[in-house]
């Protein structure tokens, strides 16, 4: 729909009537994961940040301030984006949705600065951000497929950011959370890091559903397109990467969690994972931060872990069983 | 055409749901084993399995136990019939929900005292499929 189409007629969105159930289902899911960073306990990270030193507190205000970056692109332009592009009226809403969290994400970097951080640290990463090449390129190349007139690219992009670029930033917070530091601020990435895997997931099904729709040759082009925008976007991201984390000596391992989070987000767009596990063998101990137990059952196949893994005690919704 | 009110037979010794996302089903593909998909239309008529089988869900939600198991495989487990040839449980799901990653699987496990026995994220990747067939079919020998 174009914007003259949009201003000369809105009907009134009938949540009763769907004409894809996926839309309700992702709406409730994200409106049930609602956080403000209020309820999260922050100023308890005060002591744990003065036991950074200089340079440690520098990276993470400037990846910090990537993010913040990241957020502020998808809650205003690339959500908006989208919405022109909706198949349904509750696709649209949903990323009215999207639009506002990012908001959200965006407005949490402030609220750790303004907690931990002097003023004047702050400014200086702003500065920085405004300036730096690799984070400047990543987000042009993103902003180039925004403003194109290609839908599909659009999403494409929009999953790229969500669950590929976030990533060379999301890695140091599990980073000090692996080493108890921080971890109030951890528990706040963990709830931005939950609400971008719906939202990559929710957009790269709405691709798929348009590229189904799509002739062989043009599915074959996009499908070119969006390899092609992932290397670019990777070749920036290991720059970027190097110039935050070589001197802290995590590069590596920030490369692997880069690889890893790819091919995540080439799966939410339904195609192929590309890098082989033999890249993307992220720290165990990043892993344990993202998602505790993340590998406890791998071994019950292999039989080289404990024998049976039975669930632990969760609360379950016992009304709905009927055993 | 047959009676739509009678149970479904099912001769394979997987089972899965997946919702219209695909992610499931296409992990499932990848395996090139016998399977049988769960109905996603909740008024479709109750699937009843024949045989011993693993089944294999998806996690919904990202954070709570409250609707974390698909309605439709709640559904299909409190067939006491069904449950009785339970043996496993597959959970699909995303390192990116922490705690609930593949929660589905261990509330599974837990209500119907059986292993969790793999998780995995999105549709898989190829390490995934070649883990599960192997695991499951050595599994089945170690059950007979």
């Amino acid at each position: 729909m174009n914007m003259m189409q949009r201003l000369s007629r809105v009907d009134a969105i009938n949540w009763n009537r769907l004409q894809d159930d996926k839309d309700l289902e992702v709406w409730n899911r994200l409106t049930s994961n609602f956080w403000l960073p209020e309820k999260v306990p922050l100023s308890n990270d005060i002591q744990s940040w003065n036991t950074l030193t200089e340079k440690e507190k520098q990276l993470t205000i400037r990846v910090f301030t990537g993010l913040t970056l990241l957020d502020t692109i998808q809650s205003s332009v690339g959500a908006p984006v989208l919405m022109e592009d909706a198949r349904t009226p509750h696709e649209e809403a949903v990323y009215t949705n999207i639009a506002f969290m990012e908001s959200v994400h965006a407005r949490s970097y402030s609220s750790i600065f303004s907690t931990l951080c002097t003023t004047r640290d702050v400014d200086d990463a702003f500065r920085w951000s405004e300036e730096n090449p690799t984070l400047q390129a990543k987000s042009q190349l993103i902003l180039e497929r925004y403003r194109s007139d290609d839908p599909l690219m659009r999403k494409v992009a929009s999953v790229f950011l969500e669950s590929f670029l976030f990533y060379s930033g999301f890695y140091l917070p599990m980073y000090w959370s692996s080493h108890a530091k921080l971890t109030n601020t951890a528990d706040l990435i963990r709830l931005i890091i939950r609400d971008e895997a719906v939202h990559g997931y929710y957009i790269g099904y709405k691709f798929q559903q348009a590229m189904a729709e799509a002739s062989p040759e043009r599915q074959q082009e996009v499908k070119d397109y969006a390899y092609e925008l992932l290397l670019e976007l990777y070749d920036n991201e290991v720059r970027y990467t190097e110039s935050l984390y070589d001197e802290v000596g995590l590069s590596e391992d920030v490369k692997k969690f880069l690889h890893y989070n790819a091919n995540k987000a080439l799966m939410n767009l339904g195609f192929e994972p590309l890098f082989p596990s033999s890249v993307t063998d992220v720290d165990p101990t990043i892993m344990a931060a993202l998602s505790p137990n993340a590998d406890e059952n791998h071994d019950f196949f292999s039989g080289s872990g404990s024998s049976y893994v039975i669930g632990k005690a969760v609360a379950t919704e016992d009304d709905d069983w009927a055993f | 055409m047959l009676a739509s009110c009678s149970p479904t037979p099912i001769a394979g010794t997987l089972v899965y749901f997946s919702t219209k996302s695909g992610n499931t089903h296409r992990f499932v593909e990848k395996l090139g084993l016998a399977a049988q998909r769960l109905p996603l239309n909740r008024d479709a008529p109750a699937v009843q399995v024949t045989q011993p089988f693993i089944l294999i869900t998806p996690t919904y939600g990202g954070g709570s136990a409250q609707g974390a198991v698909p309605k439709q495989v709640i559904h299909f487990l409190n067939d006491t019939h069904n449950r009785h040839l339970l043996r496993g449980v597959i959970a699909a799901g995303n390192t990116n929900f922490g705690e609930a990653y593949g929660l589905a699987g261990r509330i599974i496990a837990k209500k119907c005292q059986v292993p969790l026995l793999y998780r995995f994220e999105l549709f898989g990747t190829d390490e995934d499929v070649a883990n599960v067939r192997k695991g499951v079919e050595e599994f089945w020998k170690r059950l007979t």
